[in-house]
């Protein structure tokens, strides 16, 4: 394959960065917004049609029979360390960075089209869409590492870009709070990711991905059973660079940045905290898949994180207020279904039904990529419209922005889980894939999807039904506060465009693509069947869910309210995120901060400080104290000199006599 | 003598001290001195073409360039000069940050003397980067070491006198050390019989410092340097002293000053007494991992500018030593790569803090905020500053700290490694202070309502910290060719290959 | 009864003995600088007088001789001069007083 396309992918995003951040004060709002979103196009088709030809083209270089095969269009060494280790900038092409080059562009793009609406007169809009393009050039970059010290470098890219784009209204102490929060959080995880990848380059003496992964046996026997503390070094090496993932995709207990990063404009986190960046982590556990494979200890702790955080994040969500919120643990539950689905996948160095996990866990990324961005896009068109992040201001809101009503209620269904919406296909996968482990992965997750569906409908009753409020009254009361106030009314055209295009994906990916045939773990088609007993069971619950949400919050009534009082703890817990935030604080604050930084500091001035100038106060008070010998009177000195003079003399005349 | 191409980086500071000497105004001395650091940078650039193709025809010569001079003959004192791909680096940086250091003290008062001073002590640093003989690389030293006191008394700010001593007293303490340490070096350079000498190059070939001189020589020799070094427990001139340097000052002292110490310790200490190295390096592995740690923490807390980005720098130069120490290629090359690379960032963080400070005439973090409105150009500045300082790829400190940690975890002794993960630790503290600062002083709303009238940088402001983030970027993106450069020196160090 | 080395070395003794004697009691300036005459002629005596009596065909001890009186004398004019100065100054020529040359 020709590189110049795949080298075009990650430069037109690199200098869209360079030219809207350098120059982009010297442009108008318009035309850098059109620049980005072109420059967002062009990258759209090329990674479209890179992607169709490694699919559809059927070159040998891509397929052998019906064998997928992993094809590097490039690899050029960045940075030598030794004779064998180097960190190598490349481009790989496989089934699942084609699969995340299709995701990546396709959502960012409309989020470049999307932004042009949303963020229009913002200060600062230029550097926006440089952030935009700073982002999708590093997440294209991460996807398409073809050495796991690229994908570390984009990885902190991505976390450098979700920074500053989180960080985007940096006037708002709540926006820098979080953005700090999310850079740190995340940095901790990368510490793991990268002892995880020295112990590796250690062992392997290799730092590139093919060689690992299509020789899984031959990193085995190069780490020659070595253990440390009771598990194997692999083990330690392997959850340690899960660690890396844990941070980025926010599982428990390193989510607590996510939600927070709600602070960034809604388009952003649609874009980096729900389709693309979030869920590095489930594509990097993936590009590793092999390696897992041979630990099961690895596999088993990845099944549990990713279990507990789905749980946890379904209870959470169902008791906020905030939109963005609800969808922000939607999201971190969702990834932790792909976290699952990967863990399953694989017992005693074997795959479990024929590598389904895998599969589903991929299917599971792209179809959520689509529906959650559709939720979130809905969310800030929603917000954009009542300038609030909460339910509490919204309500009946279906009569007044229908395209964002029909969308949002899509996304709902399809991430509920229904028949034929995108959800319900990957969904079921995963299902299946739980089942095939272990029947206690099973119920748990079709516990958590039926949670799913009840969280969703939940908030979609409360925005679109539920009361009516005045909100004729509202505008006038905010007018006489002599602020601008509207009505709730339709967002403009490049806002609902987005919508209804990630609707009609979310309508159809999930029955119209062939994907058993496009994305497996080892290359070889599967062919997907729905194992309707499950299917049927799952949906059940789903309706079930729905149906409770309706129940309670279609019509305003008092029955949420009195079920949360009486169970006022439990709803207060899961409102607070079950204090995680609070302990986090205690640790960083009372812990770190008072009880490490601080003791070091004053230590610092006062042990280390004070011995140096204990030092110089002993040298100074000595000299002071002899200086008196030094009096200026010449008889002084004559008196010590004859004395010294006698003394000498005597000593002289003992020894002598 | 002046055939050789080395010894104009002396001659030319030498020239531009006579040049100052005759000044009226401030506009020539700006000119002599963005001329002469222009002059230098542009040999140094010059000597590096020359090398490459030197080096290219010829691997397996240690030095280039080499010449010697005799100036004291009892004692066998030469001026003796020579480079490598290392010495070439330290006097690139010492080049570029001369300039920007030039154009950072723009309007600095008393002119005429400041810049007599600074550039004596760029005389002392480039001497001590192309010597190789030791009482000469010495004397360079002391060279560098004592405008130092002058330019923080006369100039600084704060308790600039109390910091002036301090600073002076505690790197003097550490040229008492060094010095015994040279001296035993000369007295065992030579096999009995054979003429000493203190030329580096001999030394090596001779081979003759026995084994129990090593031991004794080899802390000397490294504690003394380590303390310019800033190693833990003799850092503490460092906070106090650059918290009081004017701008300029504090570039060069953290840019290029600190490089002297883990150039020192390299060239001196680890190249002539190989078996010391392998068998001590334990200890100094241990204070300069106490270092990294021990600085970023400290920093976590400060509330001076000043003192946050010094503690930085103990961390990072901490970062040096620490992979100068364990003895493999690719960790010196990363200790090496991190002193361009820390040099070039920390004197950028230094020039704009010198900015800021000119401004709001505080370097208080809890006494300014949302400077990122007020100073946009500034405050961009400061970030990609911060993203060098943290890592972020692309930037310089990202290449050299991988390179250090996967360089130093390639020891096969688990003590090592282990030492290497403590000192990973602290990127994630650094990412904590560098984010603190740029939370507290950048974002958020503006603190003081006073600072909404300040002005944003001046031309010769935008030149000194574009070309440094230009160096930082083209490092951070470039590594390899660096990376070559400093590489092939290796092959000639006897603790490496044993 | 021959005149020894003994019957000169006793008087440049006591000699010697008052110049030390004075030069540390006298706080006169003067005094002082008699004091120190003295004792220098003491030894000068002492040079003379061991050239004659022990190495009687040399010239050394003539020579210092003669040389320390020059000193002598040159160290005099000096010392006169400054303590004309300081008195010229503080009106004073007590040593004790003579310390503002310290700050």
């Amino acid at each position: 394959m020709d590189i110049t396309i795949p080298v075009l992918i990650l430069a037109i995003p690199l200098f869209m960065f360079l030219l809207l951040g350098l120059a982009g004060v010297k442009m108008s709002h318009k035309l850098a917004g059109i620049l980005g979103t072109l420059g967002m196009g062009t990258v759209l088709v090329l990674s479209y049609f890179t992607a169709y030809t490694y699919w559809f083209s059927g070159s040998p270089e891509f397929i052998d029979g019906t064998n997928r095969l992993q094809f590097t269009v490039f690899n050029m060494e960045w940075l030598r360390f030794t004779d064998f280790l180097s960190i190598k900038l490349g481009f790989l092409l496989d089934p699942i960075s084609a699969l995340l080059l299709v995701v990546i562009t396709t959502i960012s793009f409309m989020v470049h089209l999307y932004s042009l609406g949303y963020m229009k007169g913002e200060k600062g809009f230029q550097r926006y869409y440089a952030f935009l393009s700073l982002f999708s050039f590093s997440m294209l970059g991460l996807v398409v590492a073809t050495n796991i010290f690229q994908m570390y470098i984009f990885w902190e890219l991505v976390g450098a870009s979700s920074f500053l784009l989180i960080g985007f209204f940096y006037t708002l102490p709540s926006a820098v709070a979080a953005c700090k929060k999310a850079f740190i959080v995340t940095r901790f995880a990368d510490l793991g990711f990268l002892i995880g990848i020295l112990i590796l380059s250690f062992y392997t003496n290799q730092l590139d991905f093919l060689p690992m992964t299509q020789n899984p046996q031959g990193v085995l026997s190069s780490f020659g059973g070595a253990t440390f503390m009771g598990a194997s070094v692999l083990t330690w090496a392997l959850v340690l660079i899960f660690t890396g993932g844990m941070g980025k995709s926010a599982m428990l207990p390193l989510h607590i940045w996510l939600p927070d990063a709600m602070e960034g404009p809604t388009p952003v986190s649609a874009l980096i905290h729900a389709a693309t960046m979030v869920v590095a982590g489930v594509y990097l556990v993936a590009r590793l898949f092999p390696l897992y494979m041979l630990e099961d200890a690895a596999l088993t702790f990845i099944t549990v994180v990713g279990a507990v955080t789905a749980f946890y994040a379904a209870c959470v969500a169902c008791a906020q207020i905030d939109i963005k919120r609800i969808l922000a643990f939607s999201t971190i539950s969702q990834i932790a279904f792909m976290m699952v689905s990967l863990g399953v996948a694989a017992r005693n160095g074997e795959v479990i039904h024929e590598g389904l996990g895998y599969m589903a866990s991929m299917f599971h990324l792209f179809t959520h990529a689509m529906f959650k961005a559709l939720l979130f896009l809905g969310a800030g068109s929603l917000i954009h419209a009542v300038h609030s992040n909460n339910y509490t201001a919204m309500g009946g809101l279906r009569k007044y922005m229908p395209i964002t009503h029909w969308t949002f209620l899509i996304g709902c269904l399809a991430i509920a889980g229904i028949w034929p919406f995108a959800g319900f296909f990957s969904k079921d996968e995963i299902l299946t894939a739980c089942y095939a482990n272990s029947p206690l992965w099973g119920v748990w997750m079709t516990v958590v999807a039926g949670m799913t569906a009840f969280y969703m409908f939940r908030m979609y009753f409360l925005i679109f039904w539920w009361e009516n409020p005045d909100y004729a009254a509202r505008v006038k009361e905010q007018e006489a506060h002599g602020h601008h106030a509207s009505m709730p009314h339709e967002s403009p055209l490049t806002m609902t465009i987005p919508l209804v295009f990630l609707a009609a994906v979310s309508v159809c990916c999930g029955w119209m693509v062939p994907f058993g045939e496009l994305v497996t773990y080892d290359g070889h088609e599967y062919h997907i069947h729905i194992d309707w007993s499950i299917a049927s069971m799952s949906l059940v619950v789903a309706f079930a869910a729905i149906g409770l949400a309706a129940w309670l919050y279609m019509k305003k009534n008092d029955k949420p309210a009195r079920m949360a009082d009486s169970c006022r703890w439990l709803w207060t817990a899961a409102n607070r995120r079950f204090y995680w935030d609070e302990i986090y604080l205690f640790v960083t604050r009372r812990i770190i901060f008072d009880g490490i930084c601080k003791p070091i500091a004053w230590f610092d001035r006062h042990i280390i400080d004070g011995t140096m100038n204990g030092l110089a106060y002993v040298t100074n008070s000595l000299s002071g104290a002899i200086k008196g010998f030094q009096s200026g009177k010449v008889q002084m000195y004559i008196w010590w000199y004859l004395v010294g003079a006698v003394v000498l003399g005597i000593i002289t005349a003992v020894c002598v006599l | 003598m002046f055939s050789n191409i080395l010894i104009y980086f002396v001659v030319i500071p030498v020239v531009m001290l006579l040049g100052l000497f005759l000044c009226r105004d401030i506009k020539q001395i700006r000119a002599v001195a963005v001329t002469g650091s222009v002059a230098l940078t542009a040999l140094a650039v010059w000597v590096l073409v020359e090398y490459l193709g030197l080096r290219a025809a010829d691997p397996d010569t240690p030095m280039f360039f080499v010449g010697s001079w005799s100036w004291f003959a009892p004692l066998n004192i030469h001026l003796a000069v020579g480079v490598d791909g290392i010495s070439i680096a330290m006097l690139l940086l010492t080049g570029v940050i001369m300039i920007t250091g030039s154009f950072a003290s723009w309007e600095i008062p008393q002119p005429k003397e400041f810049f007599l001073w600074l550039v004596l002590l760029a005389t002392g640093v480039y001497g001590f980067f192309i010597s190789i003989d030791l009482f000469t690389m010495f004397m360079f030293y002391e060279v560098a070491l004592i405008p130092m006191y002058l330019l923080i008394g006369v100039w600084g700010s704060g308790n600039k006198n109390y910091s002036a001593m301090k600073l002076t007293l505690m790197l003097m303490g550490g040229s008492a050390f060094l010095m015994l340490g040279l001296i035993g070096i000369y007295y065992h350079s030579a096999p009995a019989g054979q003429p000493l000498t203190w030329n580096i190059l001999e030394i090596v070939s001779n081979d003759a410092i026995s084994h129990g001189w090593q031991t004794f020589l080899f802390p000397m020799t490294f504690v003394g340097f380590g303390v310019l070094g800033a190693m833990f427990p003799f850092h503490t001139w460092s906070p106090d002293g650059h918290a009081s340097a004017p701008t300029a000052v504090s570039m060069l002292h953290a840019g290029v000053l600190m490089k002297l110490g883990g150039y020192g310790c390299f060239r001196v200490a680890i190249y002539l007494m190989p078996q010391a190295a392998h068998e001590l390096a334990w200890i100094f592995i241990i204070l300069t991992g106490i270092s990294v740690v021990y600085g970023a923490f400290s920093a976590c807390v400060q509330n001076d500018l000043k003192y946050i980005n010094a503690y930085s720098s103990v961390s990072h130069c901490g970062l040096v030593l620490f992979a100068i120490l364990m003895l493999n290629a690719t960790a010196m090359t990363g200790a090496i790569m991190q002193m361009l690379s820390h040099g070039l960032m920390t004197a950028l963080f230094f020039a704009l803090i010198g900015m800021i400070y000119g401004r709001t005439h505080t370097r208080d973090i809890r006494e300014m905020g949302g400077m990122m409105q007020i100073l946009p150009y500034l405050s961009v500045c400061y970030v990609i500053a911060g993203m060098a300082s943290l890592g972020l790829p692309g930037l310089s400190g990202f290449v050299a700290e991988m390179t250090i940690f996967v360089g130093s975890f390639q020891h096969t002794d688990l003590f090592h490694r282990v030492f290497v993960i403590v000192a990973c630790s602290s990127i994630v503290t650094t990412a904590v202070y560098i984010l603190r600062v740029v939370g507290k002083l950048l974002y958020g709303p503006v603190y003081d309502q006073h600072h909404m009238s300040l002005t944003d940088a001046k031309w010769w402001e935008r030149l000194s910290t574009a070309a440094l983030i230009v160096c930082v970027a083209g490092i951070g993106c470039f590594p390899n060719f660096f990376v070559d450069i400093i590489k092939s020196t290796w092959k000639f160090f006897g603790a490496l290959n044993m | 009864m021959d005149i020894t080395l003994i019957w000169y070395l006793v008087p440049a003794l006591v000699m010697f003995c008052c110049g030390v004697y004075g030069f540390l009691t006298r706080r006169n300036m003067i005094a002082m600088l008699i004091s120190l005459e003295l004792m220098l002629n003491a030894v000068d005596i002492n040079f003379v007088v061991f050239n004659r009596y022990l190495y009687p065909g040399s010239m050394e001890g003539w020579m210092f001789t003669l040389f320390g009186i020059a000193i002598a004398a040159a160290e005099t004019a000096l010392a006169i001069a400054i303590i004309i100065n300081l008195f010229r100054v503080s009106k004073n020529i007590d040593v004790r007083d003579a310390t503002h040359m310290k700050h």
